[in-house]
């Protein structure tokens, strides 16, 4: 837990598992229905051709945040496994 | 099982009767829509629920000696009561939803290809306590992409009855039917998450699928490498502006078109059929009054066709979303989501099949905002009274050598008007009343699938029926009043001329307002029928100059030119720039916002922002010259 990053800092193919989400609770709520809540794992996949939204891999979908909502989002990085 | 999860014992009680009304719920994209289809074929109605923009889809399925109403709910991932579509989707299934009975059994379905992630739903679902089938759609995909479930496992772990199926290829649905006949079987007891952390029915539908042997199919390997291009730095634009560039090309180039010709197809037929009618007035009234305001219903249909085609296609190849995902940037700055940009696009041919287009934009909030700024657009409509107006008052001159001219640059700058005031509207609209602190923008990104020509006509009839039904009326009545202010008071059993008419005093009336902005009685009586549709003002004018012995002998253009100064003409056109000057289009804002307070603030809005701008560019050019 000692570097958390932004979300949004991830490069492309980083994994991360979600540590805190500074959001208003409604925000949260919302974000939790696709599976952005703590302790998920994320993998950031590809961004768009402007370089916002950002799209993230978690639990088998692909999902676009903006990068003002992720940037709201911190994580921590996952050791690449393999 | 994990023990120290908070549980929930139950078991579903037996209904007593048979089963009369059958709720259809699913995550977003799980497939809900084509086996609603696939179940009722061409048995639905589309409505609203009362006060709320989210459609009631209901339908009914055949069974052999009886029929079961369905009702599809809205797509959601949760029954917890934080957006419009769950509160639907929660007051339905209680029974709590005016003029909807109370549903005797729920069909659920969930994407099998996702299976671990879509169980979630299914806690809140089966802890209803109403007899519910379990439908993994898509079993199809799941097979082909080597993936498997073991659905008996399944069946226990979840204490109801499931079935793997494919609502495109319509296997595995005698599930359905056989559930809805014995569905008063005996439930099982079940142990459930505490249904209301979503959290606990996500760890919990995770290791349901385990515990049911679920092997996730191999992610789709077709997906990943056609988003390579298309979201590809370079490529991606480039395919983006290709895709963009052949929807807007087709709606202006084959759906105007064939809004036009259809349009002079129903004139002749209306003329011919006039010819039976010796009776002047009733003439006028079945003629000039009903069928006018019938073809000005059809004539949309067309273009909505058109673009829904386009739409369908987009949406369920997956691409739309990808279109929304590379827009969304420039999109963002103007204060909506780049699932606006098609909408606002095809704005520019006609606001009407492009408000209905503004439904694939989730977040409710964005979508109000779309609707109520793409009639600022500039719609074909307009064309005709700008091309008038341009022609008589603006002198031919070079700006950039042969590039540009002094017409083509008025033309410019009116498309540029409109741009500026949709986005300038949109942006004061999202800072204030349409806010949206609770929902971020968040884009689902499906995998590619071909779209089925099923699928794509049956969402075809529905939006044609929607617009016929929902939106026809309105235009339809409106039509016909706006006849009868043209042809009253009768003189003599006969239609007075235009002068004498009501509207002709209506114009005179509302002069002294007008007058400012440069404009006479004639120009008002143009303002006032064109309410039914921008392009009728130039009949309108062209009636009353033709009977005016001063500018009878002229040219439509001359006349204007004796009666309107230069200063006046700008402020025309500025006017209808900005103006609310369609009652289509308010219809169908009305029938998309379920309301009649948002078109009636958007109305007043346009009319007083043109009557501002018209009025500061009379004055500006009167004390230029
Ligand atoms: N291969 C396959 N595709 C399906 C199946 N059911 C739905 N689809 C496709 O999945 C997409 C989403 O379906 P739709 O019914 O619009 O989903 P909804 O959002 O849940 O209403 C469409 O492109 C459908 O053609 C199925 O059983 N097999």
């Amino acid at each position: 837990m000692a570097d958390c990053v932004r979300l949004s800092d991830l490069e492309l193919g980083e994994s991360a598992v979600i540590e805190e989400l500074a959001l208003s609770v409604s925000e949260r709520q919302f974000l939790t229905r696709f599976g952005f809540f703590v302790g998920a794992e994320v993998r950031c996949s590809r961004r768009a051709p402007l370089g916002d939204p950002i799209v993230y891999s978690l639990d088998g979908s692909e999902i676009a945040l903006r990068a003002e909502t992720a940037r709201r989002i911190l994580v921590s990085r996952v050791e690449a496994k393999r | 099982m994990n023990h120290l999860m908070p549980t929930i014992e139950l078991s579903p009680p037996r209904p007593q009767q048979p089963i009369r009304t059958v709720a259809l719920i699913g995550p977003p994209n799980s497939g809900k829509t084509t086996l609603f289809n696939r179940l009722t074929n061409l048995r639905q109605k589309v409505g609203n629920y009362p006060g709320i923009t989210v459609e009631q889809h209901t339908g009914i399925i055949l069974l052999p000696g009886h029929e079961v109403a369905v009702v599809d709910l809205p797509g959601v991932y949760s029954l917890d009561p934080h957006s419009e579509d769950e509160r639907v989707a929660v007051t339905v299934l209680s029974g709590g939803m005016n003029g909807v009975p109370r549903p005797d059994a729920v069909l659920l379905v969930l994407d099998a290809t996702n299976l671990a992630r879509q169980l979630t739903l299914a806690a809140p679902v089966i802890a209803l306590g109403l007899p519910t089938l379990a439908l993994l759609n898509m079993g199809d995909l799941l097979a082909k992409r080597g993936g498997s479930i073991d659905a008996v496992k399944l069946a226990g772990e979840l204490g109801i009855p499931v079935a793997i199926v494919s609502a495109t290829q319509g296997t595995g649905l005698s599930a359905v039917e056989n559930f809805l006949r014995q569905a008063n079987e005996p439930g099982r007891t079940t142990t459930l998450p505490l249904v209301q952390d979503f959290r606990e029915c996500r760890r919990w539908a995770a290791e349901v699928a385990r515990q049911s042997d679920y092997l996730a199919p191999l992610p789709p390997a077709w997906t990943r490498r056609l988003d390579d291009l298309v979201l590809h730095k370079v490529w991606g634009p480039l395919v983006f502006m290709i895709v963009v560039g052949a929807v807007f090309q087709t709606v202006f180039g084959i759906g105007q078109p064939l809004s036009n010709a259809l349009q002079g197809l129903l004139a002749d037929l209306g003329q011919k059929a006039g010819s039976f009618i010796s009776n002047g007035f009733l003439r006028s009234l079945l003629l000039d009054g009903i069928w006018k305001g019938v073809s000005a219903v059809l004539v949309f249909l067309p273009q909505i066709l058109v673009l829904f085609l386009f739409i369908g296609l987009l949406e369920d190849s997956g691409y739309l979303a990808r279109a929304a995902l590379i827009a969304d940037r420039t999109m963002h700055s103007v204060g909506l989501n780049g699932k606006a940009f098609i909408p606002l696009l095809s704005a520019y041919a006609c606001a009407v099949p492009a408000i209905m287009a503004s439904r694939t934009i989730e977040n409710k909030r964005d979508r109000l905002a779309t609707i109520l700024v793409a009639p600022f657009m500039t719609c074909s409509a307009r064309l005709p009274i700008y091309t008038l107006l341009i022609a008589a008052f603006i002198p031919e001159r070079p700006v950039a050598g042969v590039l540009l001219g002094t017409r083509a640059l008025a033309m410019l700058l009116l498309y540029v008007l409109g741009f500026v005031a949709a986005t300038t509207t949109a942006k004061l609209l999202k800072s204030s009343i349409l806010k949206s602190t609770a929902a971020p923008f968040v884009l689902e990104l499906p995998e590619y699938r071909w779209p089925t020509l099923h699928s794509i006509s049956l969402r075809l009839m529905d939006r044609a029926r929607v617009f016929l039904q929902q939106a026809g009326t309105v235009i339809l009545c409106v039509s016909v009043v706006v006849w009868g202010l043209i042809n009253l008071p009768l003189h003599h059993g006969q239609p007075p001329e235009l002068e004498q008419s009501v509207v002709a005093r209506l114009g005179h009336f509302i002069e002294p307002a007008i007058h400012p902005l440069g404009f006479n009685w004639k120009i008002g009586v143009g303002l006032l029928t064109s309410v039914v549709a921008r392009e009728v003002i130039v009949g309108t004018l062209g009636t009353l100059y033709g009977t005016d012995p001063a500018t009878q002998s002229m040219s439509l253009q001359t006349a204007l030119q004796h009666d309107l100064n230069f200063s006046g003409a700008m402020a025309l056109l500025v006017f209808f720039a900005f103006a609310m000057q369609c009652t289509s289009t308010l219809a169908v804002v009305r029938r998309e916002t379920n309301s009649w307070s948002w078109p009636m603030i958007q109305f007043i809005y346009m009319t007083a922002l043109a009557f501002i701008a018209a009025l500061i560019v009379n004055h500006a050019l009167s004390v230029l010259n």
